[in-house]
């Protein structure tokens, strides 16, 4: 393993243990470490709710402003100071929770084959929420917003952009004029509109994306800010002086660190790392990484039009386009470049049952890698070969932690690229073929590589999804135990309780007889 | 095994814990630790100018043969260079050197404005300030040169512009 993949995987099992830590507090739900980008969404709705009053209320002229800020910070703190420290600390919980969404997605691997597209379309965000953020402060027009507005513009009279030195605006106080916060207020309200729209090209190829955090989390997000507005709020430096260098600033270290670093090194030295950084991240993508695993493969004859893969398909690889042979029907219809390889469509698909009496078992759309008939197969197979007072067949997922591991006299254990390729009616079947119990693993809510494998089977398999598990199923025999790869001991003391537990049980005397006895002889 | 439901004491207040470790991560970072931007007892100069030097050669009056020899509509009696002289800066602060530079005219035909921007830091108190610059080729030495006598406060920013509303070498 390389360094880079080494360092990729420690972080993601460093990552995994954080984030199974906070679930035992927060819910997977509510877990804030796996709804990172839906809580970026909702600091955005902050700032904009937020910001809407502001900018009603504040006066822009270039005397005005930083009077009318302290008015509303100061005397109307009741409303508009508390709705400034709220745009204010939003914006900095936008940049913390952007940063750790990006080292988190790096940390799953997250960034290359077909999920490039969103990986790239994310990097210009942290440019437009930095564009965005810094621009905030020159608005308040105090020395803060002087020393920003002054830094950010020796910056770019780096570039060979201007006909003038931009910073001239600030060389002299008659330099600036109203129309000069005019414009920024323009800018601070039409960057972030570009920010917004950037964010939709971003949700591409993301169906049903995570935009808003739980109610819990929500509202645990909003009284921790409006706590700290209350406990500590934001207040304005000294008012903007162009005659005086401001010497010792309360710096918004989450923005404004540029500027520090760039007095620290120079200009140019800024630009070669803000550069270097946004380089390093397009071409991550490029990287040598795994191959992709073939594409889904739909079957027309066996392909009825239901809709289920379209729905459950976590990255919208899936259209419904007219059947060419069926008046009136649906066919489903794979976009190579957008398939994720999951399989979870086939976990969707009506025809994926094993119950189904043909000898080759074709779904409507099916892994090559691992097609449905060949999963009956195997699960039938291995099933007939348990011996023991208990039988159990185990699903996993490869993603998660490895349940080849948990294989046994009495165990059979069926690793599948996600466990949301897993047809609940298997399980069934496994129950009628022999098994005792059924233990259904896979990646935790939130760390599932393919986004939804996990949740899709957890409805599925509680009946709230289609295709469901039959209400006939004894649940007490069914045990569902999500475990990420660092969850290995976790796992298998699951599959121990499970076992006892079974053992209590007995066995099951109401078991249906099994469906196909003389093929499961056979193949035995 | 310790409940893990909603309303179980130990998840509250691991919750409120970790939603204050979040607070005060965003309170501490937002204004602290303190950035020293300048050191006390500190001043600035800044230099910095946007100006059209003079054209690098002479105007002349065109010849009737030479005017005769244009199209009627370009027939201007008088012709200069299109070019713009670079503009050449000394600055010396307490008779040491403190910046010597040129500014070219910018644009492919040498003929936009001389653009600059330099700062310094230097130590607050009198200082004898001489500024030197020259916008015309033609003339080797420094035609405008500004010697003057500057008590600079701390923090205090001293802007060293060129400007021909002002006369040339402008000092606030």
């Amino acid at each position: 393993m390389s360094v880079f993949a080494s360092f990729r995987q420690g972080g993601l099992v460093l990552l995994q243990r954080i984030e199974a830590f906070f679930d035992a507090i927060f819910g997977s739900a509510g877990n804030p470490w796996r709804h990172l980008g839906a809580l970026a969404f909702y600091f955005i709705w902050i700032i904009l709710a937020t910001g809407i009053y502001l900018f009603i209320v504040l006066d822009t002229g270039v005397e005005d402003i930083f009077t009318s800020i302290n008015y509303y910070t100061h005397e109307q703190w009741w409303l508009g100071g508390i709705l400034r420290s709220l745009h204010r600390y939003a914006a900095d919980g936008l940049v913390l929770v952007m940063l750790l969404h990006l080292v988190r997605e790096f940390f799953y691997g997250r960034y290359y084959g077909f999920r490039w597209f969103s990986w790239i379309t994310g990097v210009p965000l942290i440019w437009l929420v930095y564009a965005s953020g810094i621009g905030g402060y020159w608005l308040v027009w105090d020395q803060l917003g002087q020393f920003s507005a002054i830094a950010s513009m020796e910056w770019f009279d780096w570039l060979p952009i201007f006909s003038d030195p931009a910073t001239r605006n600030f060389l002299t106080p008659g330099a600036l004029t109203d129309r000069f916060f005019s414009l920024l207020v323009f800018l601070h309200i039409g960057i972030p509109l570009i920010l917004l729209l950037a964010l939709w090209v971003h949700l591409q190829r993301i169906a049903q994306a995570d935009v808003f955090p739980s109610r819990t989390l929500a509202l645990g997000t909003l009284a921790t800010l409006l706590v700290l507005t209350l406990v500590k709020p934001t207040l304005s430096h000294g008012r903007a002086d162009l005659l005086l260098v401001p010497t010792v600033l309360d710096i918004d270290w989450f923005y404004l660190f540029i500027h520090p670093l760039m007095y620290l090194t120079s200009p140019a030295g800024l630009w070669a790392i803000a550069t270097g950084l946004t380089l390093l991240l397009l071409l991550l993508p490029l990287l040598p990484h795994p191959q992709q695993e073939p594409i889904a493969v739909v079957s027309p004859p066996n392909c009825n039009g239901c809709r289920r893969c379209f729905d459950d398909c976590p990255y919208g690889a899936i259209t419904m386009l007219p059947h060419p042979h069926k008046p009136g029907h649906q066919l489903a219809s794979v976009i190579p470049e957008l398939c994720a390889s999951c399989g979870i469509c086939a976990g969707a698909c009506p025809s994926s049952t094993p119950f189904r009496s043909i000898e080759q078992l074709v779904t409507g759309i099916d892994m090559p890698r691992q097609p449905v008939n060949a999963l009956r197969e195997e699960m039938e197979r291995k099933i007939t070969a348990l011996a023991g007072p208990v039988k159990i067949a185990v699903f996993g997922c490869e993603c998660a932690a490895d349940v080849r591991h948990l294989g046994s006299a009495d165990t059979a254990v069926l690793n599948l690229m996600c466990t949301g390729l897993l047809p609940p009616s298997f399980v069934e079947y496994a129950l009628r073929s022999g098994a005792d119990g059924v233990l259904v693993t896979g990646c935790r809510e939130g760390s599932c590589a393919y986004r939804l494998g996990t949740r899709w089977t957890e409805q599925r398999l509680s009946g709230q999804r289609e295709p469901h598990l039959r209400p006939t199923v004894p649940v007490d025999r069914l045990r569902v135990a999500w475990a990420d790869s660092h969850e290995m001991s976790c796992l298998k003391a699951s599959l121990d309780d499970f076992r006892e537990y079974l053992q209590t049980l007995g066995a099951d005397e109401h078991r249906s007889r099994a469906y196909t006895p003389r093929r499961i002889a056979q193949n035995g | 095994m310790v409940s893990k439901s909603p309303y179980n004491p130990l998840v509250l207040a691991g919750q409120a814990l970790f939603y204050g470790l979040f607070a005060v991560i965003i309170a501490y970072f937002s204004t602290a630790p303190k950035y020293t931007h300048l050191e006390p007892e500190i001043s600035l100069i800044k230099l910095s100018f946007s100006y059209h030097g003079e054209p690098v050669g002479e105007c002349h009056k065109r010849t009737p043969e030479e005017l005769a020899k244009l199209a009627p509509n370009m027939r201007a009696p008088i012709s200069c260079p299109r070019e713009r002289s670079p503009i050449k800066v000394k600055i010396d602060l307490d008779s040491q050197p403190l910046f010597e530079g040129v500014a070219p005219p910018a644009g492919l035909s040498k003929d936009g404005t001389s653009t600059l921007y330099k700062r310094f830091e230097v130590p607050s108190g009198e200082h004898m300030l001489s500024v030197k610059m020259n916008d015309n080729a033609r003339i080797k030495d420094y035609n405008m040169v500004r010697e003057e006598k500057v008590t600079l406060k701390p923090a205090q920013i001293l802007v060293i512009d060129l400007r021909r509303d002002h006369g040339g070498i402008f000092i606030e």
